[in-house]
């Protein structure tokens, strides 16, 4: 039966046609075969996910081994949201990516790009979906790798060095992750994450597993960019292509806040339970105030960018501080929160860097300064990003207003009032940033002497279009986002499976 | 601790100072190729670690056979391949764009870099 084979081709599909791309060397063809797989890849992640509601976790076996011994591939409820998510805005921005990659890439290149995009899907479907925490591993260093290559094709040299820069961080977060897993595997035996939590409550109390903790928490914070280790990322979402931007900033530290959650939340909290630990501040805390403090400095020196790209990536920063603030909350109210935010914030900044994408494609620039007059030249582009900007900020109707709501509900709960207080100061902060862009598009006229400027193509537009209103769609609808996140959350909580 | 102890340990000792030489070169070298080369010195710590952690004393390889009965752990080792590949891919993608650096800027000295940098208008 195919079904049953579905978890193992969802990741194995973009894996075996990523080489087909580059045999196919010219760029139509080589989008066109991008273009089916990714849809095909949002059609299985689809299916999953329905049979995931009726049919309540599924677990594959890779080679028929049974786990713990054999890789497993594990899929509930969580794992089939972010698997529509990621594969939803890869097949979303892929359709966007043809105009786009055609006017910032060299062609005899573009075969190789789609290559890598379908790689980089490969990576991040992989890191989701997987149920084994040495597997997880693979995956992460195949997106990581094929995004380096990929930033690195952004105009300009200064992508080289965002890139290089990517690569030694990326690698160095990563290896520490591995080092995490092989203290683990010294005190377990195993390597299956659902096997690991139930071994490790019995060997809580030693120094390894502390250990282990601190590298694992500090390899996917590299990953997640959570401050103060996010230094790779403004220089990288301002530098690469704007469809690679697009991309990753609504994909790639959305799943690794997902494995974050998958490795504190359901493997090592039950040993946390166990252990006594030492010192007056408890892990969460930390986690907390690392938060906090990513939320001001993001906002903060978004304002004081000239660049809307790179402005933009410094409120990515600040955004990954409202989701990990949820999580570490640790109630079903803040980590659905925390989930929710991630599934509204990559469909915000996928507008908005959508919508930069295609200022760039028409006036050469996304300095905040050139954009003057764009409100009347490119009516739909801005009026997208107007609507993403709103859903930034959380003006109530928008995506963003759900999940701010959600995580100051979850701050009440837990008698946090100042940090509620902080969500909505530092919301005011994100009202700045995003003025700065609508008031210099909209209130001031286009010099005399700019050349014409067109509407973008029309292939870009309704992909732009549909994720734009899908901030509206998930501000009024909130069953499929909050309502699975908040199943998601007590399940995750609760320690039993959904 | 005793000092069988830390004979005893003298793998994760060795482990630890290959590491720490490894990330150190990774920060303080100012030249790309030295930090993908502590990069990798780093990578072959962790691989180290791994391997020894599996080995066990006067284990042979995991061969079934009557004539052997103690084994060394096989995965720690299998689990390392991957680790290896991970490591050579990292280091060609890490070169490749360290001669698209010298090609561009003409250096590969990461200050003279960053002077270019400024006077860009970065």
């Amino acid at each position: 039966m195919i079904a049953d084979q579905l978890p193992a081709l969802q990741v194995a599909l973009p894996l075996i046609a990523a080489p087909f791309c580059v045999f196919l060397r010219r760029p139509l063809p080589a989008w066109g075969w991008a273009m089916a797989v990714t849809m095909a890849c949002l059609g299985m992640a689809i299916s999953l996910l329905l049979a995931v509601l009726h049919g309540g976790p599924i677990s594959y076996h890779v080679g028929d081994w049974d786990p713990p011994w054999g890789i497993e591939l594990r899929v509930d409820m969580l794992t089939a949201f972010v698997l529509v998510l990621v594969s939803g805005i890869g097949a979303l921005v892929m359709a966007y990516a043809r105009e786009s990659v055609r006017a910032e890439i060299p062609s005899e290149r573009h075969a190789l790009f789609y290559a890598m995009y379908l790689l980089c899907l490969t990576g991040l479907l992989g890191m989701t979906i997987t149920g084994d925490a040495f597997n997880l591993f693979v995956f992460l260093e195949i997106s990581s790798l094929s995004t380096y290559a990929m930033v690195g094709l952004g105009k300009g040299r200064q992508a080289l060095l965002a890139a290089y820069n990517y690569l030694i961080l990326g690698t160095v977060g990563a290896t520490f992750y591995v080092l995490g897993v092989g203290l683990l595997y010294m005190i377990t035996g195993t390597l299956n994450m659902a096997d690991l939590a139930e071994r490790l409550p019995a060997v809580a109390n030693t120094r390894t597993f502390v250990a282990a903790a601190g590298f694992l928490a500090v390899g996917l914070s590299l990953k997640l960019a959570l401050f103060p280790l996010h230094k790779w990322l403004p220089p990288a979402y301002a530098h690469a292509p704007s469809v690679v931007t697009a991309f990753l900033a609504s994909t790639a530290t959305k799943v690794s806040l997902y494995v974050l959650i998958r490795i504190f939340v359901e493997v090592l909290a039950p040993a946390f339970r166990a252990a006594h630990l030492p010192g007056p501040l408890s892990e969460g805390d930390v986690v907390t105030i690392l938060a906090l403090v990513a939320m001001f400095s993001g906002s903060f020196v978004a304002i004081f960018q000239a660049d809307a790209k790179r402005m933009l990536a410094y409120s990515s920063v600040a955004q990954i501080g409202y989701m990990v603030l949820g999580v570490s909350m640790l109630t079903v109210t803040g980590l659905s929160a925390g989930l929710v935010h991630m599934f509204n914030h990559a469909i915000i900044k996928a507008t908005l860097f959508l919508a930069v994408g295609c200022v760039f494609l028409r006036i050469g620039s996304v300095q905040v300064k050139d954009m003057a007059g764009l409100g009347k030249r490119m009516p739909l582009t801005m009026a997208a990003f107007v609507l993403g900007g709103l859903s930034l900020i959380g003006i109530p109707g928008t995506g963003g207003f759900v999940s701010k709501w959600q995580l100051v509900m979850g701050a009440f709960e837990k008698g946090w009032w100042w940090a509620a207080l902080l969500i909505g100061l530092s919301s005011l902060l994100a009202v700045v940033y995003v003025w700065k862009v609508v008031e210099v598009a909209y209130f001031k006229p286009a010099p005399k002497d700019a050349p014409p400027v067109k509407e973008a193509p029309i292939s870009m537009l309704v992909p732009l279009a549909l994720i734009a209103l899908c901030n509206l769609f998930f501000g009024l609808q909130t069953d499929w986002s909050l309502g699975v996140a908040r199943a998601a959350a007590a399940s995750l909580l609760g320690g039993g499976t959904p | 601790m005793s000092w069988e102890e830390v004979i005893g340990l003298a793998n994760y000792w060795l482990f630890i100072l290959l590491m720490m030489i490894g990330f150190y070169m990774v920060i303080s070298r100012g030249n790309l190729v030295k930090k993908i080369v502590g990069l990798n010195i780093f990578q072959s710590a962790v691989c180290l670690f791994y391997i020894s952690m599996g080995v066990v004393k006067d284990g042979t390889a995991p061969i079934l056979d009557s004539h052997f009965t103690v084994y060394t752990n096989p995965l720690p080792s299998v689990l390392i391949l991957t680790a290896i590949v991970v490591g050579v891919a990292t280091t060609a993608v890490g070169l490749a764009l360290v001669v698209r650096i010298k090609e561009a800027y003409g250096t590969i000295e990461e200050d003279e870099l960053l002077k270019i940098e400024s006077e860009d208008g970065e």
